[in-house]
């Protein structure tokens, strides 16, 4: 922001006010619902205010997870989803920012058929691979285990492409004076094009640390050992009744509790991808 | 390296939850909530019975979700023991022979007693094969009752104690209460497709399909698209714009639940396994069971109902010790006291004589009241072939369309005729598919 | 498809660099889509045991099927409207929020908690808030006269996923729009205002080229995810229904793979669609990617 222009600003905060209530409404929505019994939400239009029953929603969450249920305690399925998330969140950003270093900053034989078997990762539905992937880690012996529920996660093309489009608008400059002072490429990688992605690193931790926690159709397929439980998969459970009575209410109380270590995540990522007061110069 | 640290991990974690060399039964289930809770006590009470073998139970989401596991499990050679199927799934497992280890034969082969006179034979005969031989183990079935509201009908001024007994009962209670107030609609329904379409005919003694419903082989075609059934979709299709029926959506119809609890409908029809729901979100009235109505004038005595929920299939490819926990575990579940403490936490019906009777006994139906008119109506009369079930191949994919066509139905695209015949045409098609692929 | 003008010269790093990202993609994606190309062409039973080479019989039967080519046409639509929407207001919430400084932050984790919400939850979400009978926006609706019923009306239906679906993208879109324009430097700002432009100005001549390469992937992403990842919104709210009017190419992928196992049909299907989007993002790359400033 160059100058100061107080009507612009206001009008600004109010746009954004107006949009967070409206995108923010399925969200509150969820709030309120945890906080009523089940009753009220299957009889009548679902209520504006919280109601009574906060804490003994809640608490019903935690008790219902136990061991009589099948299921293993709430901090080992926090720490499995927690596991997941960060392994997939970082495994995947590593991987593919070098392959798109390697992609924009070379010139090698079949550099563009490597471009599109990556890419086109992104064009087939995951319903008609699950089974052959399935049979895959099977017969690699990767169930039940960690390889099997993150490895086949991790290379996505999405980060990759986000990355070249990054590396794309660089300036030659950069890359011509690092090569003028003799630097080789993983130098002038890790000194210059890694701080320049910060931003870029910052926004995908938290859409693949999100991407990660929310996992639940892969870790349902591949494992059967229940101490690879992960928060999602205990949260549907406790839930998903076939044919009789869904409890909505503890529904929606456990899924606001899975949304907070996302927004912990949001939170902790602030610090690098909005801009602080100091500059950042290119 | 990962995967060894792996493996090396997993086996750990497996001999330290097997006990004393203990043959594991590896049983994959889609029961979760409350239900699931339930299963894993009776899995546990087993296990505690005695110490040869051990059921594992293990959770894999919901129906389609287990079943297309197991499918993946099966093609990698790591399936379980026993998987819970629903009754949509029966045509596929059915067909699989080379995977699905009848239960009669593993019981036979096992030497242990299995009568199947029993079972309650509409429960059986669903999962039975043209012989009578039960392929699967009945274990939550349910059959669709009517819900009201006890309240409303007060309101309307009808007697809260009796319910419709016919459809054109149905109509005129509906008028009633529509034109009084005391509703805005008369009456929903969930599952068009299970409850007004399969169970109609079945009640009915009309065929909804050749060749026994699809028992008799794969070269069935549907016929659900007769008089009665016409008559039927046109009536609710009448209802609708008469603003005496609401529609309450497509496959489990939702919207059904939600309608009757808001009373904003004063009757509705669905599993009788929701009974227990509908006792604890019935906040500011009282429900009321009753059998299904029927047309009077189509027959005078309506046939059993027809079920549905799951079964326990028992898949090949595991060893004999395997083989024989799991007839040991089907013989604990058929004794009639574990059957009737299931049945009658779970609300899904007892699949043994034995067991309805010792909850007679027990006095339980007395002291509930409604529970047990989804067994006496699957028991009444004697089924014959038009009532004893369905069995088609690709049938979920049946029910899509059939759920399809009734939406075009009501939104006044086509007649009942017409949807009905064009059902039975894409139904038809979906059955040559089937048939062409086993 | 271009590189930089100047690039590294050795020989082997590059593909060093590359070696993890292909060895999974390979393994994991190439191999299991060339299976699923494979039973595209047979006839296959769920449990494997009878595998017959049909060839291209599946592939016939879908072109011939009206309700296959019609929802050609309905995911066209849902896909532009979903991109169209979810992309303008990213972009909006980003601008707006780009220029404020303190509450920044605040306005930011607001606006990416829609996308923290789990897949499984959010479906239920909508239900509720739509429902005919308990939900708010029904109630509110029928003060402007709108009898709002998903169950039965196919253009309520259409509406209500592509508020779904584009809902949870903007969340997606504003992070990114966000992280682009923030790597604006402040100097190509300063020296913009000295020479007299006002913001609209500076939005349009600075911020929105330099945002091309996060627009143009955005797009794609969007595009994609229209494309594949909206199934279990679909199947949470309207099934595909009513009547087939939300029923898109990837939900019928879902339905006749997932829920009715048939394997090859449905195989047949992500071929064809896997082909559409690949023609789709070839033609952005060629035509669109001209447009964007590097």
């Amino acid at each position: 922001m160059v100058e100061n222009r107080p009507f612009l600003t206001f009008l600004t905060h109010l746009f954004l006010i107006c949009g967070f209530v409206v995108v923010a409404l399925p969200v509150y929505v969820a709030i309120i619902a945890s906080t009523h019994d089940a009753q009220t939400l299957m009889s009548s239009a679902v209520p504006l205010l919280p109601g009574s029953h906060f804490l003994e929603n809640y608490t019903q969450i935690f008790t219902n997870v136990s061991a009589a249920n099948g299921l293993p305690s709430y901090p080992l399925m926090a720490a499995n989803s927690l596991i997941m998330a960060v392994v997939i969140t970082v495994g995947k950003i590593v991987i593919s920012i070098l392959s798109a270093f390697a992609i924009v900053y070379f010139r090698f034989p079949f550099r563009l058929l490597a471009f599109w078997i990556i890419f086109i990762t992104l064009m087939l539905p995951v319903e008609v691979r699950i089974m052959p992937t399935y049979k895959i880690v099977a017969d690699l012996g990767m169930l039940n285990s960690w390889a099997g529920l993150v490895i086949p996660l991790v290379a996505s093309a999405t980060a990759t492409f986000l990355f070249r489009q990054f590396f794309m608008t660089v300036p030659e400059e950069m890359m011509e004076a690092a090569r003028v002072d003799g630097a080789g490429p993983m130098k002038f990688f890790r000194d210059i094009l890694l701080p320049l992605s910060r931003t870029n690193i910052a926004a995908l931790c938290v859409i693949l640390f999100i991407y990660g926690w929310v996992q639940y159709l892969w870790p349902m397929l591949v494992t059967t050992d229940p101490s690879y439980y992960t928060l999602m998969m205990g949260m549907k459970r406790m839930v998903a009744v076939q044919d009789g009575e869904i409890r909505w209410n503890l529904v929606m109380a456990a899924s606001v509790l899975a949304m907070l270590p996302p927004i912990v995540i949001v939170i902790f990522m602030q610090r690098l991808f909005i801009r602080g007061l100091t500059e950042t110069e290119k | 390296m990962f995967k060894k640290l792996s493996m090396a991990a997993f086996a750990v974690a497996l001999s330290a939850t097997s006990s004393l060399a203990a043959t594991e039964v590896t049983w994959w289930h889609a029961m979760g909530g409350e239900l699931g809770k339930k299963l894993e006590e009776v899995a546990q009470k087993f296990n505690e019975s005695q110490s040869d073998y051990k059921v594992v139970p293990v959770y894999k989401g919901s129906y389609p979700e287990t079943l297309t596991a197991a499918i993946a499990a099966f093609r990698a050679n790591q399936q379980p023991a026993i998987v819970q199927v629903f009754e949509v799934g029966t045509g596929t497992m059915m067909a699989a022979k080379g995977a699905v280890y009848p239960v009669y034969k593993l019981m036979a082969d096992q030497g242990e007693s299995f009568d199947p006179k029993s079972f309650l034979a509409p429960v059986t005969g669903y999962y039975s094969d043209t012989e009578g031989n039960i392929l699967s183990l009945p274990f939550n079935s349910s059959t669709p009752i009517m819900y009201y509201n006890k309240d409303v009908f007060k309101k309307a001024g009808l007697d809260p104690e009796v319910a419709p007994k016919t459809w054109k009962e149905v109509e005129e209670f509906s008028k009633k209460i529509v034109s009084s107030g005391a509703a805005k609609c008369g009456f929903t329904s969930a599952w068009i497709t299970w409850i007004q379409t399969e169970n109609l005919s079945a009640l009915h003694d009309k065929p909804f399909g050749t060749l026994e419903n699809g028992f008799g082989g794969f070269d069935t075609k549907f016929e659900f698209n007769g008089p009665l059934q016409v008559k039927h979709w046109a009536n609710l299709k009448k209802w609708q714009d008469e603003g005496l029926f609401k529609y309450g959506g497509p496959v489990g119809g939702d919207q059904a639940a939600t309608m009757f609890y808001s009373q904003e409908c004063a009757i509705t029809m669905n599993s009788s396994a929701g009974r227990a729901g509908v006792i604890n979100n019935a906040k500011d009235f009282t429900p009321g069971f009753a059998p299904l109505p029927y047309y009077e004038d189509e027959i005078s005595e309506p046939k059993n109902s027809i079920i549905g929920g799951a079964t326990l299939w028992v898949l090949n490819g595991k060893d004999d010790a395997t083989y024989k926990g799991v007839s040991k575990f089907f013989a604990y579940l058929s004794k009639p006291e574990v059957q009737a403490d299931w049945h009658q936490a779970t609300g899904y019906l007892p699949i043994t004589n034995a067991a309805y009777e010792l909850g007679r006994s027990q006095g339980y139906y007395e002291k509930n009241p409604g529970s047990d008119v989804s067994i006496k109506q699957i028991m009444r009369g004697t089924p014959t072939p038009n009532s004893k079930g369905v069995r088609f191949g690709n049938f979920a994919q049946v029910r899509t369309v059939v759920d399809e066509e009734f939406q075009a139905l009501l939104a006044g695209k086509k007649d009942a005729k017409q949807a009905l015949d064009s059902a039975v045409k894409r139904g038809d098609e979906l059955l040559r598919e089937f048939q062409a692929a086993n | 498809m271009d590189t930089k003008r100047t690039t590294f010269q050795n020989r082997w790093l590059p593909y060093v660099l590359l070696a993890p990202q292909l060895a999974i993609t390979l393994i994991f994606f190439i191999w299991p889509a060339g299976q699923a190309v494979k039973s595209s062409f047979e006839r296959e039973d769920p449990f494997g045991f009878s595998t017959v080479f049909v060839g291209f019989t599946h592939y016939a039967r879908l072109m011939q099927d009206p309700a296959y080519l019609d929802s050609f046409i309905r995911t066209a639509v849902f896909a532009v409207a979903v991109t169209v929407v979810s992309m303008a207001l990213g972009l909006l919430f980003a601008v707006a929020v780009d220029r404020l400084m303190w509450s920044a932050r605040l306005y930011t984790t607001l606006l990416v908690w829609p996308y923290a919400v789990a897949p499984v939850v959010a479906g239920v979400l909508w239900f509720f808030l739509f429902n005919s009978t308990t939900g708010i926006i029904p109630y509110y609706l029928s003060f402007f006269g709108v009898r709002w019923d998903h169950t039965l009306n196919g253009m309520h239906a259409m509406i209500l996923i592509i508020i779904a679906a584009a809902w949870k993208q903007i969340s997606y879109n504003f992070l990114f729009f966000l992280a682009g324009l923030q790597s604006v430097p402040n100097t190509l700002m300063e020296a913009a205002a000295i020479d007299g432009s006002g913001p609209v100005k500076r939005f349009f001549d600075i911020s929105l080229p330099l945002l091309s390469p996060t627009t143009f992937f955005l797009f794609i992403v969007n595009v994609n995810y229209t494309m594949f990842d909206t199934f279990s919104i679909i199947d949470a709210t309207t099934e595909g229904g009513p009547a087939q009017s939300t029923n898109i190419l990837v939900y019928k992928v879902y339905q006749d793979g997932y829920l009715g196992l048939n394997l090859g049909s449905s195989s047949a299907q992500s071929v064809l669609l896997m082909l559409i989007v690949i023609v789709l993002t070839v033609v952005q790359f060629r035509f669109v990617e001209r447009r964007v400033q590097y």
